[in-house]
């Protein structure tokens, strides 16, 4: 065998599996899902960039508050008052109603073991549901449905509404991303299922492709609410999440996502336009929610990567931090404290918080108290905890 | 033996043999923006070092076209904005927004015209890679210094690079350094020059970060004149430690402490690896490849000269192994296409929907890239945009005008045609849904104006249009015998059309 006759019959043989692949055309089959129970919907609110909790859940009493921020402190005054110790940001007078209702939990201090300040890794590691040190491929609700599938009629496991990354259900066979339901289903007739793919890169591309087939054929376009939604981009992603939640065939998680809380520099202004469309938004999905009677059927939790840093910086900002109070609201929650004070007293070489809730117990609470998955298979870790009914 | 003689025999001549047809198409298309017929036929009858030298050889250190008609005029600084009435601002705004787009469609034309892609690929790789966002820069001037800087550097010098950018107004902005002052340091520069600029997660300790951040101190931007200023007052001057090291460091010298790190040119490595070759490093040629462009003390070309030679990037299991970007799909589609419309604008929002808004990445970490370019609303954006490509029929033009835009907007197709961009975007003062919907039914009147007939098109041309347009095979096959027009508008519609 001569060399360029070698060469010839290496290119032919690299070259046939591409056409034999090509050929293959067989539908990927998603048989055998067992028939389950309809589940309850959870909607994830993320507050992307990190949102500052000591000026969210102030500790207004706390002469120490005042120690660390002296510019950027809340007024006593200004605080709306919920605990002898304890209010609200005063642009989220929204939540007010809901804490009097015992509709909303706070969730204080939430974060983990040796906590990394990084936005990227630290928001993969809440993702992911890994420890600090370790690398986990597919997000925290998609293992839970690996692990539980949804029913089959449902339209999706999970939703994530707008065009970034899939987050917590990464990796998730059932998973779609979408603007709006008309959108996504005035442009699904362009998709196909079907197919093979040879490098991995391909195969995601069908994945994707296949799955806005399965879906479109179970969403119905969206409803028109009578509630009345924010306008600006989270208004939009609550009316979407209202939407979907409305869908005759069910979807188990939808994820929205309010952007810009990465406040390093003249926080006040902008994170009170922040917790304003935060307020609102939460509660018109919550009118929204008793419109079509799902207000007992659905629990929103809001998630970050982290909190700030007690101490202001110089420019009248926060630099990155370890823990943060989340909410939690839902007609079926127990309203209330939950977790520990911060403890202002007790900083970290870095001046940051320790944890008091660890979050992998703030997400054992959703998959065993809501979903009825036992917490340990998906998380590895985590005793849920007291705040859903 | 056997085997190791038949290793020789195979990986030998092959990296001497012509590259052929597909080897062109592959080279072309990972150091480009889509690939044309009679250039893929050009380089095709070259070995694997002419095709890769050529392609370096063809790089630039400028740009092909003037600057933007708006540097020509000074910019507002912010210091001035305050004294303004609030109609004067929001002029200013509306200005910003304008001239941000001028700038886009001035740099995706130069992606277009430029006589080296490889040069345009590697300024958008940088500012991927330090990533400036104009929803915090606002000023145009300052984003299109940056861009002048990245592209100076492009396939020039990391480290040169490193320390342009630490000095750059946009980014001394963007990451708050021009406001750090001794005292109370802000600590977004430092955190981010060491995770995310040269050395990735982990490879540093919280402390060498509010140490770094010190040294950055004082390096800021002139309120009138939005140039590099250097505050003394604000800079601390006393020792700090870094990696270990102690001394009164400046900026310039945690710089140089940090590209003194291996993990420097490893990390940089393995991120243009991922640009270039493959999702997944061969562990080896990286290696190599990191030495490379350590030995050169942090030379571009070298180190993608490396990579583009490496066994890996010519491997038969490796064609189709990336995602195009946005950019990379609608830049690349119009040049397969030989699509040249007067406006750019309708191409700049046409990336900006399908997830990569020029100038405005997400955060500073720039576009995640590779899979994450595909989710189902994105992917049912680029099939949107090739169909409209190709069907950009009187329907198109029949899209009602903006309730804003009166009637002069028009909803005649035959004006649309003649007149398919009107003036300058209200879009600042629209809710966010409203400016999306904006965008998305300006670009689709606007891609009227691209259209192109498929029959008659650059690449249905082509000897075999599947071999130029995809670089695997088709995942549905086309029918046999189909005319040239359904064949192509068959092969961008498939899903490998989507990969490079």
């Amino acid at each position: 065998m001569n060399r360029r006759h070698f060469l010839r019959v290496v290119t032919a043989a690299g070259a046939a599996p591409l056409v034999a692949w090509g050929e293959i055309g067989s539908p990927s089959s998603r048989g055998g899902l067992p028939a389950a129970p309809p589940r309850r919907l959870l909607i994830l609110v993320e507050l992307k960039g990190g949102n500052d909790g000591l000026n969210t859940v102030i500790p207004y009493a706390d002469e120490r508050y005042r120690q660390l921020r002296p510019r950027l402190g809340i007024e006593r005054d200004a605080v709306l008052k919920i605990t002898d110790t304890q209010g609200l940001h005063p642009s989220l007078a929204r939540l007010v109603p809901l804490w009097e209702a015992k509709e909303l939990a706070i969730v204080q201090g939430v974060g983990y073991p040796r906590p990394n300040l990084s936005h990227f890794r630290s928001i993969e590691i809440w993702d992911t549901a890994s420890k600090s040190e370790e690398y986990l491929d597919a997000g925290w609700l998609a293992r839970a449905f690996a692990a539980s599938p949804s029913p089959a009629d449902y339209a999706a496991d999970g939703v994530i509404v707008g065009a970034a990354g899939m987050g917590p259900l990464a990796g998730a066979p059932r998973a779609v991303a979408l603007v709006s339901p008309e959108q996504f289903l005035r442009d699904a007739r362009l998709a196909s299922a079907g197919g093979e793919g040879r490098t991995a890169a391909l195969r995601h591309l069908l994945r994707v492709e296949n799955e806005i087939v399965a879906s479109s054929r179970k969403l119905n376009p969206g409803k028109a609410f009578d509630t009345s939604f924010p306008t600006g981009a989270f208004g939009n992603a609550v009316r979407t999440a209202a939407q979907l939640a409305a869908n005759p065939a069910g979807i188990a998680a939808i994820r929205i996502t309010l952007n810009g809380f990465d406040t390093h520099a003249n926080q006040p202004g902008t994170h009170a336009a922040l917790l304003t469309q935060l307020g609102e938004g939460l509660s018109s999905l919550r009118d929204a929610l008793q419109e079509i009677g799902r207000w007992d059927t659905t629990t929103i939790a809001t998630y970050a990567e982290f909190g700030r840093r007690p101490a202001q910086n110089q420019s009248n900002g926060t630099d990155h931090g370890t823990v943060a109070p989340h909410f939690v609201i839902g007609g079926k929650v127990k309203g209330g404290m939950y977790g520990a004070t911060p403890d202002l007293a007790r900083l970290d070489g870095s001046g940051n918080l320790a944890h008091a809730v660890d979050f992998r117990d703030y997400y054992a609470t959703f998959l065993q108290r809501w979903w009825d998955i036992a917490p340990g298979k998906v998380l590895g870790q985590g005793r849920a905890m007291e705040f859903l009914a | 033996m056997r085997t190791l003689f038949l290793l020789l025999l195979y990986a030998l001549p092959a990296a001497a043999d012509p590259i052929g047809y597909d080897g062109a198409r592959h080279l072309l298309s990972r150091t480009g923006f889509g690939v044309t017929d009679p250039e893929v036929r050009a380089f095709s009858g070259l070995d694997r070092e002419e095709a890769v030298d050529r392609v370096l050889g063809e790089a630039r250190r400028e740009a092909v076209q003037p600057p933007p008609a708006f540097m020509s005029v000074a910019a507002i600084p912010y210091a001035s904005v305050r004294a303004l009435s609030v109609e004067e601002r929001l002029a200013w705004q509306r200005g910003n927004f304008e001239q941000g787009m001028q700038l886009r469609e001035w740099w995706l034309r130069e992606m277009l015209e430029t006589p080296s892609p490889l040069t345009e690929r590697m300024t958008l790789f940088w500012h991927n890679h330090f990533a400036t966002g104009a929803q915090k820069v606002r000023i145009a001037h300052l984003l299109y210094r940056q861009n002048v800087l990245l592209r100076r550097e492009a396939l020039g010098n990391f480290g040169a690079l490193l320390h342009g950018i630490t000095h750059d107004p946009a980014m001394l902005i963007y990451l708050d350094n021009a406001q750090s002052r001794r005292g109370a340091p802000n600590e977004n520069y430092a955190r981010e020059v060491m995770e995310l600029f040269t050395l990735g997660e982990g490879r540093y300790s919280e402390q060498d970060i509010k140490e770094a951040a010190r040294a950055f101190t004082g390096l800021s931007v002139d309120r009138e004149t939005l140039d590099y200023h250097y505050r003394p007052f604000f800079h601390d001057a006393g020792a700090k430690t870094v990696f270990g090291k102690t001394g009164r460091f400046n900026a310039g010298e945690v710089l140089n402490l940090i590209l003194a790190r291996p993990e420097a040119a490893e990390f940089i490595a393995a991120k243009l690896w991922k640009e270039l070759v493959s999702p997944a490093p061969d562990r080896a040629e990286l290696a190599r490849a990191a030495q490379v462009f350590r030995d050169s003390r942090y030379e571009v070309k070298p180190l993608v000269r490396a990579l583009l030679l490496s066994h890996t990037f010519w491997a038969k299991e490796n064609r189709g192994s990336l995602i195009r970007s946005p950019v990379e799909l609608v830049v690349g589609t119009m040049r397969t296409f030989d699509i040249r419309p007067p406006s750019l604008r309708p191409a700049a929002f046409a990336s900006a929907l399908l997830g990569q808004n020029l100038l405005a990445p997400p955060n500073v970490k720039g576009w995640p890239g590779g899979e994450e370019w595909i989710n189902s609303t994105t992917l049912l954006g680029r099939k949107q945009f090739v169909e409209r490509l190709f069907r950009a029929d009187d329907r198109m033009a029949q899209v009602l005008p903006l309730p804003w835009e009166g009637a002069g907007g028009g909803s005649d197709g035959v004006a649309m045609k003649s007149d398919p961009l009107p003036g300058p975007l209200p879009l600042r003062d629209r809710s966010p849904r409203e400016r999306e919907n904006a965008m998305q039914r300006r670009m689709e009147r606007g891609l009227a104006a691209y259209a192109v007939n498929a029959d008659s098109s650059a690449a249905a041309k082509a000897e075999d249009p599947q071999r130029l347009l995809l670089p695997v095979a088709a995942v549905s096959p086309p029918a046999e015998g189909v005319g040239r027009g359904d064949l192509v508008r068959h092969l961008v519609a498939d899903a490998a059309y989507q990969l490079k």
